[in-house]
């Protein structure tokens, strides 16, 4: 038996499960963003922009569905000062927790300043003082903005998976690639929110190609490293016989493999992006409750 | 700068009395479960099940029995086993968990926010969150009365010794003279916890079992949360440079334009 069915689980549910779904896509589309604003053309403009806003929605959102999931939320500064020291910096770079909070942190500053500058761009900002911060945010600073923001985002799609990692319970200390797995389901899924959010703010046809020709290579990551994590966990494999187990199976299904037929055959983008969706939601739900309903066959077992 | 101080459990003289549970319950003023409703667990005596929260003792009821003559109780009173490398305090964002200057490790509850990564980290699932305070909590080994030169509650309380409470080397050479006085007894019996060279840099509250480890809850290699940063870290950056490339090639404009000039694709829609 591993070593991890002795440990307890942190009760971290939905709050936590949407997080790493909304952190995952807002990471994806930050990165996707990124690289568009360095190498891509003038008519991928609106990806660019929807990239940042969605890594900005994203990142605001994130920070609310984790102060809300924590038992005293008016203390989530605990986590960035040191709360008998105040301003004094709290930070452990070994701790993947404390390296999260500050990322997210970072990562929501500088998607904002994207995301204002995009809307600058577009002359859609009324209030006077965020029209001068997007204002600022143009060319070069924009650009270097925009990189931090995608580099933080691919953090922000993966550090969670690290984080169940450097745990002790079943299945997510029982296997070093989660994180791997987040950030190739968070990209897939950045780049199948920006196909269907995109179009509403004037995405091309072809920008739209192009990052479903890009997301049909990241399921193939994204399979090749499910297959590498499910072998990593095969020693536990009992605990999969579940209903979790089975809901896992049904979101490789919808969301990898019925995509990637969906592009191979040419369908409609849209249809293969939600379903990506779907997967990506499925992924998180599915590896999260199958270990924390572990505790309840500990007791029940008089362990 | 006081000596370390821990507990050794001598499981053989646990009579199950469960009166280390009580007196932890009242010194520390721990909540009641289910609003003071009892709850039988319908499948032993051992009603408490676990360790969390409110529990920050547990009398483990372990039932060996192949039949109505053949069978023994095993008895352990179970808690926090204050680490010498603690996962726990590793992992703690807030800085809420502490290693005092007695060598134990306790949870500062005005510090604390809840977010449970403790729970997550300690190998022997022994934290949980206390509904009261909404804050992670476990033993603190009576830190407040340490402070004042007073033996923890539970030992204090304890009718037959088998929690004994004091310096951590004093405590090591008396469990061994236990091991073997019981092994000249013909009793199968062994230290958990007590070789600093071996898990976790030894704990401070260590145990003498007369079985598996398995069979008392306890993991056989209990290891730090950290292990796997490295190797998941470096995955995580392996599959980032992966979909970096991936997504430079896929999406730069160039492409794109070479596409376009040789008159196909996408790009020309």
């Amino acid at each position: 038996m591993s070593d991890t069915f002795f440990s307890a689980a942190p009760h971290w549910t939905w709050w936590i499960i949407l997080y790493f779904f909304v952190g995952g896509i807002a990471g994806g589309a930050a990165l996707l963003a990124t690289v568009l604003d360095g190498f891509g053309g003038p008519e991928d403009r609106p990806v660019v922009r929807s990239g940042y806003n969605v890594a900005a929605v994203g990142a605001i959102l994130s920070g609310a569905l984790l102060t809300i999931d924590l038992g005293r939320p008016l203390r989530f500064w605990h986590m960035l000062f040191q709360s008998a020291n105040f301003p004094t910096i709290m930070f452990k770079g070994w701790s993947p927790i404390s390296f999260g909070a500050w990322g997210l942190l970072l990562f929501g500053l500088f998607s904002v300043l994207a995301a204002l500058g995009g809307m600058a761009e577009e002359g859609r900002l009324r209030n006077p003082a965020l029209r001068a911060v997007g204002g600022v945010v143009q060319g070069g600073l924009a650009k270097l903005v925009g990189a931090l923001a995608g580099l933080l985002g691919v953090f922000i799609a993966g550090y969670t998976g690290v984080l169940l990692s450097v745990t002790n319970r079943p299945i997510w200390a029982d296997s070093p690639w989660l994180g791997a797995l987040f950030i190739a389901s968070g990209v897939s899924a950045g780049a199948a929110t920006l196909i269907l959010l995109a179009p509403w703010r004037g995405a091309t046809e072809a920008s739209l190609a192009r990052l479903s020709a890009f997301d049909t290579k990241a399921l193939v990551v994204e399979l090749v490293v499910f297959v590498l994590f499910i072998a990593s966990v095969w020693p536990i494999r009992q605990v999969w016989v579940s209903f979790w187990g089975l809901l896992l199976l049904v979101g490789v299904g919808l969301g990898i493999l019925t995509p990637l037929r969906l592009h191979a055959t040419g369908r409609p983008m849209a249809s293969a992006a939600k379903l990506v969706l779907l997967g990506g939601f499925l992924l998180r739900l599915a590896t999260i409750f199958a270990s924390e309903g572990i505790e309840h066959y500990r007791v029940a077992a008089g362990m | 700068m006081p000596e370390p101080m821990g507990f050794f459990t001598d499981t053989t003289v646990c009579i199950g009395c469960k009166a280390c549970e009580v007196a932890c319950k009242e010194w520390n003023q721990l909540p009641a479960e289910n609003g003071g409703v009892g709850e039988l667990s319908g499948d032993s005596y051992d009603n408490t099940r676990k360790l969390d929260g409110i529990h920050w003792r547990h009398v483990r009821f372990i039932e060996q029995f192949k039949g109505p003559y053949d069978g023994r109780w095993l008895m352990m009173s179970d808690v926090c086993k204050h680490c010498v490398q603690a996962g726990c305090l590793e992992v703690c964002p807030t800085g809420a968990i502490i290693r005092t200057e007695f060598d134990t490790v306790v949870i500062q509850s005005d510090v604390c926010n809840g977010c449970r990564a403790c729970i997550a980290a300690c190998p022997f699932g022994v934290i949980d969150v206390n509904p009261v305070s909404g804050t992670a909590q476990k033993c603190t080994l009576c830190y407040d009365r340490l402070k004042v030169g007073l033996e923890p509650a539970c030992s204090k309380a304890c009718p037959t010794d088998s929690i004994q409470f004091g310096s951590i080397a004093e405590l090591r050479t008396r469990a061994r003279k236990r091991v073997d006085q019981l092994t000249a007894q013909g009793v199968k019996a062994e230290l958990y916890g007590a070789d600093p060279d071996k898990a976790l840099g030894g704990l401070n509250s260590f145990y003498l079992l007369v079985d598996e480890p398995e069979v008392y809850g306890l993991p056989r290699h209990p290891q730090l949360p950290s292990r796997n940063l490295t190797k998941s870290a470096t995955f995580s950056a392996a599959s980032a440079a992966v979909l970096g490339v991936l997504a430079l090639v896929g999406l730069r404009k160039r492409r794109m334009d070479e596409q376009s000039r040789g008159g196909g694709g996408a790009g020309n829609v």
